[in-house]
């Protein structure tokens, strides 16, 4: 259990973080959205102790970082933004390292490396020094670090960052697996990521946090979300779509011919529109609801403040 | 206590993994022999002891101590691995006191690397090996020192090159202090008081009867608080400076 309250950071003058309130629950999966220099890093740094906010409060299982700050560092494991490691050594070393300083020794420790190794794939580069490795394996030795004591809170700043398209999907899958019980937060900007794994998301943009929702919610803000878009063979009259009931507007995109209609809000209306194309034998060759758009949505929030 | 000594592990064996350590030795024990044999008369002097090699111990100190030290903050600060160690479950003393020590056995290891001219004194005449020993203890205590200048210099900035400059400046200072130089343009003017004050301050002035064999509590006392002193001002500013 994570709670935030009227959390701000200010850094000589400019405010990183304004009076930011949530709580986290276990079993959440978080992503923490937000533009370039939103204050999402900034805010994480707090939650893992590593700077002290200039006001405001953070509790990490009812403990704060003032009296216990020791314990709540044993049950958060963290990877930093750019997965900073220490270069001379190899993974084994530096994981061996991590797993002594979290208080591991012995068989146990070796259990536990071992597991790590395994769940993020880093057997074939144990004794490589990390400098040298690609930056696909350096992420993947920041993220068994931070796995290695199996922490009640895992906080991953861009964990997908600079992975290739099977990497990153490696990497989602492990998010999902861990344990239902814990409690996970992921920045990212990569917006299909908190479809892909998160059950909650939080748009922070200039330190504020706009939205604070499920991945779903923030689908139906979307102007496309339940809309159906379709594709004609050839050039048909698609005016008459418009007029159906529960059609609100129409969108005709001329350079790729495809027509966009949305509903009323509320209204389903892939039916009506699927009934309306076989009754006028309409040449329909592709056809499907949008699940709403969330780049669109993106910018929609947080070019609010922006501007 | 623990986490010190895994701390300690890493960093000692840090200076290992690079060049760093070796050409750190290599290049004090080649100086150490150079000053001592063709600047301090080594042999000329026809006495069986090691006070010249010990009397430029300071100097020696003051170029090649800045170098070992300045990595140590600056390096973690620049690659983002301060935000590691400093999210660990340790304090941010222990990772002080690790990495302090660590740097001083590198320096008690090229001070027992010295061992040769030991045995050429020794193989030569009949030295006092008693005060050979206490100014050995002596400069290693003094390199202690130093090096926890190096250290709060290292934490004030990400760039290694200033953080051994500030280092060499502020351990001149330190040395000097001592020195006649300083202490003539003192004289004129300042009331003695003032004067035995920055007398005091020198490691020049603490060092000189430690190289003798002489380890006086006062001395001892002296260099042990400057180095508690600087290692304190290091972890108040990487206390602060540690998210810029």
């Amino acid at each position: 259990m994570i709670s935030v309250k009227n959390l701000c950071k200010s850094f000589e003058g400019y405010t990183a973080v304004d009076n930011l309130c949530f709580d986290i629950k276990p079993g959440e999966v978080v992503g923490f959205l937000g533009p370039n220099g939103a204050g999402k890093s900034t805010t994480m740094k707090m939650i893992t102790g590593f700077l002290p906010p200039s006001s405001g409060d953070i509790q990490v299982c009812d403990l704060s970082f003032e009296s216990a700050s020791l314990k709540i560092k044993q049950k958060i494991g963290y990877l930093p933004e750019g997965a900073p490691a220490y270069g001379d050594m190899t993974p084994l070393q530096f994981l061996t390292f991590i797993a002594r300083i979290r208080g591991f020794k012995g068989a146990e420790k070796d259990a536990r490396i071992d597991q790590v190794v395994q769940q993020v794939e880093l057997q074939e580069v144990m004794d490589k020094p990390i400098e040298n490795l690609s930056k696909g394996f350096k992420r993947r030795v920041g993220l068994a670090q931070a796995l290695i004591h199996d922490p009640e809170i895992l906080i991953l700043d861009e964990p997908t960052d600079g992975l290739d398209p099977n990497q990153k999907h490696q990497v989602r899958e492990l998010i999902k697996n861990l344990a239902k019980d814990k409690i996970v937060i992921i920045s990212t900007h990569i917006l299909e990521e908190v479809t892909a794994v998160c059950n909650r998301v939080m748009i922070i943009a200039k330190g504020k946090l706009l939205f604070d929702d499920t991945p779903n919610a923030l689908h139906k803000l979307s102007k496309y979300y339940g809309a159906v878009t379709l594709h004609f063979s050839y050039r048909a009259d698609a005016s008459e779509l418009a007029e159906l009931e529960g059609v609100d507007s129409m969108e005709e995109d001329l350079k790729t011919g495809r027509v966009t209609l949305f509903p009323k809000p509320g209204e389903h209306i892939l039916h009506l529109v699927t009934a309306h194309a076989q009754r006028c034998k309409l040449p329909v060759d592709s056809l499907f609801v949008e699940q709403g758009r969330l780049d669109e949505v993106f910018r929609k929030i947080t070019q609010e403040v922006t501007e | 206590m623990g986490n010190i000594s895994i701390l300690f592990k890493r960093e000692f064996s840090s200076f290992f993994a690079s060049p760093v350590a070796y050409v750190f030795i290599g290049i004090f024990l080649i100086l150490s022999a150079v000053f001592s044999f063709f600047i301090g008369g080594l042999y000329e002097r026809g006495q069986a002891d090691l006070v010249p090699f010990f009397n430029f111990h300071p100097w020696l100190y003051l170029f090649l101590v800045p170098a070992i030290a300045m990595r140590s903050w600056a390096e973690e600060r620049k690659s983002g691995t301060i935000e590691l160690l400093m999210t660990l479950p340790i304090s941010a003393w222990q990772a002080m006191l690790a990495k302090h020590l660590a740097a001083w056995v590198v320096l008690g290891l090229s001070l027992v690397l010295t061992f040769p001219l030991w045995l050429t004194v020794n193989y030569l005449g009949d030295p006092d090996n008693g005060i050979i020993f206490a100014a050995y203890i002596g400069s290693w205590l003094m390199s202690g020192a130093f090096l926890s200048i190096g250290l709060c210099m290292s934490a004030l900035t990400k760039n290694q090159v200033v953080a051994f400059i500030l280092s060499v400046v502020v351990c001149f200072l330190f040395v000097v202090s001592g020195s006649n130089i300083v202490l003539d343009a003192f004289k004129s003017w300042a009331p003695s008081v003032l004067m035995d004050t920055v007398a005091s301050f020198s490691f020049l002035t603490h060092f000189e009867a430690m190289a003798k064999g002489v380890i006086a509590l006062d001395d001892l006392g002296y260099f042990l608080l400057v180095t508690v002193c600087w290692l304190f001002a290091g972890l108040v500013l990487i206390e602060q400076k540690k998210a810029d």
